[in-house]
């Protein structure tokens, strides 16, 4: 195939194969700046907790009655005793807090305590023995608290734990070489804590780009919160029991004490349900994105279709008369595709110094990551690839221009 | 004449359906795309209040110094400390600190299940200051702030929860286990972005059920229900310690008229810091800001990151539609040239040309317009699937919503048109003659 007649055909519509190119051009730059982010969301959104997820749930229990701090720890104590005794009830522990709540409780950590500037940040779970059951993670090195261990904590007061339990996260960060068992560091406090434990995983309870940087990064003290507020049940149902335990437990506690607030709306919820809010603008972002991708390449591909249709029609006396000088179908038919194709490498050429330059801005606007050319690569072969099928319906039409055209006036 | 284009436009539309459907999916995608998103955008990133986002300020005084400040910015909020000697000092025509409180309610006496509401504690010129609107009675005197009065001004929403649709000012209701007596109830409030809650991170959650006194909330030793940000040690064994420590959570808000005003409310920010230096509780020179409810919207990046980068993709996506929009139009008036020669071979000047294809275009832009406002009213369904619920809720398909709507997809097809109107009108009226 010659390339050289196709070129001279095209200056001749100068302004509508600029059209197409400029199109394919900008939909290359949007279609993989919308990949990229889709990605970007969908990792984020599928990182793991630790947790059993299937199995766990959490209660948001508010105190409604003004009672001393004992007597709240008493009620804490019954409560867990009461939950315990359920039979799709696998364990339960009371905390301050669980991974992805949206906001939480994060501490800066210091090796020394004359430290001013932090070392790092941890995110802080309350738990008693019980926790780490109740969440399911798995316990590396060290030993679970004991009850003993257990104390209190009351509104706005705050006394460093001696022992705790870190994230394999934290240790690392804190000890990179592996030795962080039985080490210490400070909390925002002039007494260390021990570290007894090493777990796997535990995420934040924020999922916030501002905390990335400490995302696995948890401390877990024993500690029971005896404030007037409230605080979180976290409830581990025996397998396949989920539905049955988020029915009995309501009722326990109410049985329990009718002075409490167990939202209606979100008092409780499944891990699900709290996965699902934790990153609804993230799924909302990727199917945006999804949606605004697949119109686009639609949209582009009907144009291609359109222009091309008239192009088509525009030229039939020409194909006629190719045809009628000795051309072949296919000839005609590869002529329309080989000019879809140099159009195309424009535009695409002009599109991937628009997609990186588009990415460029956004990481400056939005603080999001710099563009994977793997997404720019994909974005290339599926424009590339569109441009040939959107091109193929009208050269079909062309190729089938009879040589009689040439023989007709327009 | 323009009656008549606008026939020529409709049946040049109807002439070539699938081409027209084409324009009028793209330029009706592309608007309901952008629209959608810019509703949300519009929700979010409004002036929440006009009138006096620039007399409204929130004073910030480092209390951490440059070790252990946001990277040299001052603390988002004030201590206990520092907030108390900004209200005792007095400098602005009205001032409030505020914190959010959670409370449980009887709604329906010692027999019901108790409820959870979520308020404020603010100072008497909260009301006036932020522009409070009542239903009924009003807010609290600066008496009532001094006598640690046990007073309260509820939402209508809440007064309805827990009272019923009745006027309940000068009623008992109890809080906690302590009762109030209802001073106001606020008619529908509700500020978006609520500016004044940025520090908390909820400023699009669902407007507060009541409002109490700050003075009365300290004495009852409410907890803050809002965010608590500290420095170094946090070793506290009493509440007392935790009021007197580096723990940011009170926000304070100043009101002042005139720029000079502010200017001076500076200059007293600056020396209260050079007083704290040299009394030693700060080691570091005063670094203090003043920031009105525009700038400091800005500062706490309350307009989500989502929102912007919707809006920004959705304006690209429309702009390819337009251009692809441009293509087309082009080679459907190019098709016309022997058409737009004999007209100008009849003495048509280049000026009709352009007035019959622009409203061509017109026609074609209000089409895609309608189709852009059916998929707008769909889409606003979907706003839910899109964007956080509290977010979500905001975004409203309204009459100016509408109007842009239409008014956007006519201009920027008529825009569009521009290029194939200019090229159809220069058609050589001699050159196509001879060609037919």
């Amino acid at each position: 195939m010659q390339i050289k007649p196709i070129l001279s055909a095209m200056r001749h519509h100068k302004a509508g194969v600029g059209l197409i190119a400029l199109q394919i051009a900008l939909t290359l730059a949007i279609v993989c700046n919308a990949l990229f982010i889709i990605q970007q969301r969908l990792a984020h959104l599928s990182e793991p907790t630790g947790l059993d997820e299937a199995n766990v749930f959490v209660i948001s229990n508010q105190w409604a009655n003004q009672s001393t701090e004992q007597q709240t720890h008493a009620q804490i104590l019954a409560d867990m005793a009461a939950l315990r005794r359920l039979p799709s009830v696998r364990d339960v522990s009371p905390s301050n807090s669980y991974p992805l709540r949206g906001s939480g409780w994060d501490d800066y950590i210091t090796l020394t305590p004359e430290q001013t500037e932090k070392t790092t940040d941890a995110n802080v779970y309350l738990g008693d023995e019980h926790l780490l059951d109740t969440l399911g993670v798995t316990l590396l090195a060290g030993r679970n608290f004991r009850a003993d261990e257990v104390g209190q904590i009351s509104s706005r007061q705050n006394v460093a734990s001696p022992v705790v339990i870190v994230t394999k996260a934290l240790a690392d960060r804190l000890y990179p070489d592996g030795s962080a068992l039985g080490k210490s560091f400070y909390e925002m406090s002039k007494t260390p804590s021990t570290i007894i434990g090493i777990i796997d995983l535990l995420q934040n309870q924020s999922v916030s780009t501002w905390n990335t940087a400490y995302a696995y990064q948890s401390v877990i003290r024993p500690l029971q919160e005896d404030n007037s507020d409230g605080l979180y049940y976290i409830v581990r149902a025996r397998p396949g029991q989920l539905v049955a335990a988020m029915r009995e437990v309501p009722k326990a506690l109410y049985t329990q004490n009718l002075m409490r607030i167990i939202d209606p709306e979100d008092g409780e919820l499944s891990f699900a349900e709290a996965r699902a809010r934790a990153y609804d603008s993230d799924r909302g972002m990727a199917i945006l994105m999804g949606i605004i991708s697949v119109v686009l390449l639609a949209i582009t591909a009907a144009g291609i279709v359109g222009l091309t249709s008239f192009w088509v029609g525009q030229r039939r006396k020409q194909i006629g008369v190719r045809r009628a000088l000795g051309a072949t179908r296919s000839d005609i038919l590869r002529y329309f595709l080989t000019e879809n194709l140099l159009i195309s490498v424009g535009g695409v050429v002009v599109g991937i110094a628009l997609a990186i330059g588009i990415n460029l801005w956004m990481v400056t606007q939005f603080e999001i990551a710099r563009l994977s050319l793997v997404y720019v690569l994909i974005g290339v072969v599926v424009l590339l690839l569109l441009g040939q099928i959107a091109v193929l319906a009208p050269a079909r039409r062309a190729s089938n221009v009879s040589p009689i055209e040439a023989t007709r006036s327009t | 004449m323009l009656v008549y284009y606008f026939e020529l436009g409709l049946r040049s539309l109807r002439r070539n359906p699938a081409l027209t459907t084409l324009m009028v999916m793209a330029i009706g995608f592309g608007v309901a795309a952008s629209m959608i998103t810019y509703s949300v955008f519009r929700a979010v990133s409004g002036n929440p209040i006009p009138g006096k986002s620039s007399q409204l300020f929130t004073p910030q005084i480092d209390g951490w110094g440059p070790q252990q400040n946001l990277q040299g910015e001052p603390a988002e909020a004030l201590s206990y400390t520092d907030a108390m000697a900004l209200m005792r000092a007095h400098q602005a025509s009205r001032q409030t600190l505020l914190y959010a409180v959670h409370v449980s309610v009887l709604p329906g006496g010692s027999r019901s299940l108790p409820i959870g509401a979520n308020g404020y504690a603010v100072y008497g010129d909260f009301f006036p200051m932020f522009e409070v609107p009542f239903r009924y009675g009003s807010g609290w005197s600066k008496a009532d702030d001094d006598g640690r009065a046990a007073v309260v001004v509820l939402s209508e929403a809440f007064n309805h929860k827990v009272f019923g649709n009745i006027d309940s000012v000068g009623h008992e209701l109890t809080l906690n286990g302590h009762d109030y007596r209802v001073v106001g109830v606020a008619r529908h409030w509700d500020l978006h972005p609520r500016f004044f809650a940025a520090f908390d991170g909820n400023s699009f959650d669902d407007p507060s059920d009541f409002y109490l006194p700050f003075t009365r909330a300290m004495d009852l030793q409410f907890d803050t229900y809002g965010r608590n940000s500290c420095r170094g040690n946090i070793d506290f064994s009493t509440r007392d310690a935790w009021l007197r420590s580096n723990c940011v959570w009170a926000m304070p808000w100043v009101e002042l008229d005139s720029a000079a005003d502010a200017a001076r409310y500076r200059q007293f920010l600056d020396s209260y810091a050079a007083d704290q230096q040299r009394a030693g509780r700060f080691a570091w020179a005063p670094n203090v800001r003043l920031r009105n409810v525009t700038q400091w919207l800005e500062v706490e990046h309350v307009v989500p990151r989502e929102t912007r980068i919707s809006l920004t993709v959705a304006l690209g996506f429309f702009v390819i539609c337009l251009v692809n929009t441009i293509g087309l139009l082009l080679a459907k008036f190019m098709r016309r040239a022997g058409e737009i020669g004999v007209r100008r071979a009849l003495g048509a000047a280049r000026s009709e040309i352009y007035k019959q294809f622009l409203i061509e275009a017109a026609t074609l832009g209000l089409a895609g317009g309608v189709l852009g406002l059916a998929l707008t009213a769909v889409g606003m369904l979907g706003v839910g699937l899109l964007f956080q619920p509290q977010i979500a809720r905001l975004a409203h398909l309204d009459i100016s919503l509408m109007a842009m709507t239409l008014l956007t997809a006519i201009v920027a097809t008529v825009l569009a048109a521009f290029y194939p109107a200019w090229r159809a009108a220069h058609v050589q009226p001699a050159w196509q003659l001879k060609s037919n």
